[in-house]
């Protein structure tokens, strides 16, 4: 496993960290004030999870005035998404298929 | 990351096959055929053509946006999902290149990621302007 899986996986691994992210995924860009409403837990703690979240590239944040805006990067998730490995998978399948069909044409 | 190289994905899947190009076309292009290997949907051999593609998972939505029989086949390959991170915006482009034995059939995907509908739309615009292009030089060899 690479280390960008690693570190995108052990990010991710906290439940409130998760449902974190979830929720800037889910409902864009939040303040800390925000998140903190219905994190559960104190806003230290949501600002110490954002800060992990943003040193794994999964969010960012951008000052406005006294408040800093946090949003979720899904770009960051592409490697454990492998959408590469998976289309390729689909297509040589596609064209097992196409193979079949093309014998069957010649009767 | 800004680099232009991580702001799409591609996927290219090549294989050689032992029949004529001008076979290959027919299961490329007959709505009939396509369902027999791709996907059932509503396909038509016209530029700027609409159709959707469906299986069993859901489907897709595409548009024709070029098309040389026998050669080059190309068309929007759109997935819509609530979650962005699962939605899809790509381009599916098919090359047929005749060989010695038969032809070989090269598929690209090119994909955009959901936060990239500009690089999506530059890609898109290419294509018209490539084709454009295309269409005045035919039109001026009279």
């Amino acid at each position: 496993m690479s280390g960008a899986h690693d570190i995108l996986f052990k990010t991710l691994a906290d439940p409130t960290r998760r449902a974190i992210f979830e929720r800037l995924c889910r409902e864009g860009e939040k303040t800390v004030a925000a998140l903190t409403a219905r994190a559960g837990v104190s806003q230290p703690v949501v600002s110490k999870h954002l800060g992990v979240l943003k040193q794994a590239g999964l969010v960012e944040g951008r000052h406005e005035g006294r408040n800093t805006h946090y949003r979720a990067q899904l770009g960051a998730l592409t490697p454990l998404m492998d959408w590469t490995r998976q289309m390729a998978g689909f297509w040589e399948s596609r064209f097992d298929d196409l193979e079949d069909l093309l014998k069957r044409m010649d009767q | 990351m800004t680099d232009a190289a991580t702001e799409t994905r591609t996927v290219v899947v090549e294989r050689e096959i032992p029949y004529p190009p001008e076979k290959i076309w027919r299961a490329l292009t007959q709505p009939h055929l396509i369902a027999e290997w791709l996907m059932k949907g509503d396909f038509a051999p016209i530029m700027g053509r609409q159709f959707r593609l469906s299986g069993d998972w859901g489907g897709v939505d595409c548009e024709v946006l070029a098309i040389e029989p026998h050669e080059t086949l190309s068309y929007t390959w759109n997935y819509a999902h609530d979650d962005p991170a699962y939605a899809l915006e790509s381009v599916v482009t098919f090359t047929l290149t005749p060989t010695a034995t038969g032809t070989l059939l090269r598929m690209e995907q090119v994909g955009f990621r959901p936060d990239q509908k500009q690089a999506y739309q530059g890609a898109r615009l290419g294509w018209r302007q490539h084709l454009e292009n295309l269409e005045k030089t035919v039109a001026g060899l009279g």
